[in-house]
């Protein structure tokens, strides 16, 4: 079977990588990069804790092969951080107790950093329909949706 | 979970991806948005030697009206029908059921087209183009043709297409003034896919009654369901409750399905007849008739 030389931008950094057609794009990013703040879940595509988002869109990275990703740019929770400063909604699950155990919440991160890039004064509805495809098991969503709604504040 | 190995084709051109199909037979498999093929692979329930992915061929995701039809590209991704303008105020009955498809990240990659030719029963986009009365346009090595959305399901998972076929796009008749329809689907949660579902699509003539009526039903048995006799019996008549009550019963006699986690048998079949007349009183009340 045919190998694939491809090329990606990670959180704005040119990267290359040899893949096997079958490679998940969570893999390259974990085992090939080595970014591992991208976590696999459930992988069946129903967690949503693998997502990244990919060309401005958030997907889940379990169910999209590397290949499908060449030539894209590719955005993972470990490029939010920005010259030391946390991006809103990391500031903003900190300070409103947005996680618990933590293993949903880079992807919730990144989906509700997509979100906010698109519509910076969601509604509590919009949020919770942005984060359906992202479950906690922890935090019944309360804390999540105060934690957005404060990044949604600062990114006003 | 990793998928067995495959060989990975990308076209950039359709006559490329059709030529793929010929040369590979039923070895190989369109990739649309994925979000159904690759779990399958993933969880070994099937496996292709080839993928032709279509994802970068142009011009397959077009949404708009010409020629008194809407016309929907194949590669459109559900979360682009989602946010169009056009189908949100002109074609309520997709405007309806496309956030009850999967969820949000699900539907950035999903596609119209891998929905309806995945055939799958469970989902939601072939009962709507029943409903709509919709032709499916399919290209092969011999060329163009169009297929109707009612002679498009053969059995479970099985189509029209040939296997050296891609389906590139849907084509809807443009709905007449006073028309409306409307999509209801039972589920458990968010992902879920329907314990019932009813898509309805409905005219109304000048003097109140019904001039036309299309009615499908999601995961109602292997293939999805249009309800020809409620839909025929509906037309002529005037839109009463006893009406729109015997036109669900008679829809819900057609459902068929099979009793898993989301209910029993008796039970799917009665959400359905009670969705079926929801649905006729949600599209009966867009298309200004009562």
């Amino acid at each position: 079977m045919a190998k694939h030389r491809i090329s990606v931008a990670v959180n704005g950094t040119a990267r290359e990588a040899e893949v096997e057609s079958r490679l998940l794009l969570v893999h390259l990013i974990r085992e090939v990069f080595r970014l591992t703040g991208t976590h696999v879940g459930c992988d069946t595509s129903h967690c949503g804790a693998c997502t990244v988002i990919l060309d401005g869109v958030p997907v889940k990275s379990c169910t999209v092969l590397a290949v499908q990703a060449d030539g894209c740019k590719i955005a993972t929770v470990e490029g939010l951080e920005q010259g030391g400063k946390l991006h809103p909604v990391q500031e903003g699950f900190t300070e409103k107790h947005g996680l618990q155990c933590g293993f949903c919440t880079p992807g919730m991160l990144m989906t509700t950093s997509a979100l906010l890039e698109r519509n910076n004064n969601p509604s509590e509805q919009e949020i919770r329909e942005a984060i359906s495809g992202n479950l906690c098991r922890c935090t019944g969503y309360v804390n999540i949706v105060r934690a957005v709604q404060y990044a949604a504040e600062k990114m006003r | 979970m990793i998928p067995a190995a495959f060989d990975y084709h990308c076209p950039s051109s359709l006559d490329e991806a059709i030529g793929l199909l010929a040369r590979h037979g039923s070895e190989a498999k369109v990739l649309s948005g994925g979000m159904s093929l690759l779990p399958v692979l993933k969880l070994r329930l099937g496996s292709f030697a080839h993928l032709v992915d279509i994802g970068r061929i142009p011009g397959l995701d077009a949404i708009r009206e010409e020629n008194g039809f809407l016309t929907i590209g194949a590669m459109t991704r559900q979360a682009a029908l989602e946010r169009s303008e056009l189908i949100r105020t002109r074609y309520p009955i997709l405007g309806d059921a496309v956030p009850l498809i999967a969820d949000p990240l699900v539907r950035n990659r999903g596609t119209v087209g891998g929905n309806l030719a995945n055939g799958d029963p469970a989902n939601d986009q072939p009962a709507i183009m029943l409903a709509l009365g919709a032709t499916l346009v399919a290209r092969g090595p011999k060329g163009e043709r169009s297929i109707a959305a009612n002679q498009f399901y053969k059995a479970l998972y099985t189509t029209a297409l040939a296997p050296d076929e891609i389906l590139t796009q849907i084509r809807i008749p443009i709905p007449p003034p006073r028309s409306g329809g409307a999509y209801l689907k039972l589920k458990r949660k968010t992902g879920d896919f329907a314990a019932a579902a009813a898509a309805v699509q409905v005219t109304v003539a000048g003097n109140g009654s019904i001039e036309r009526a299309g009615i499908g039903l999601t995961n109602a048995g292997p293939t999805p369901v249009e309800a020809t006799d409620a839909a025929k019996f509906l037309v002529g008549k005037a839109p009463d409750e006893k009406t729109i009550a015997e036109a669900a019963r008679m829809a819900a006699a057609k459902s068929e399905p099979s009793a898993d986690r989301r209910g029993s048998v008796e039970y799917k079949k009665e959400m359905a007849r009670v969705l079926v007349g929801r649905a006729l009183h949600k599209a009966l009340a867009r298309a200004g008739g009562k």
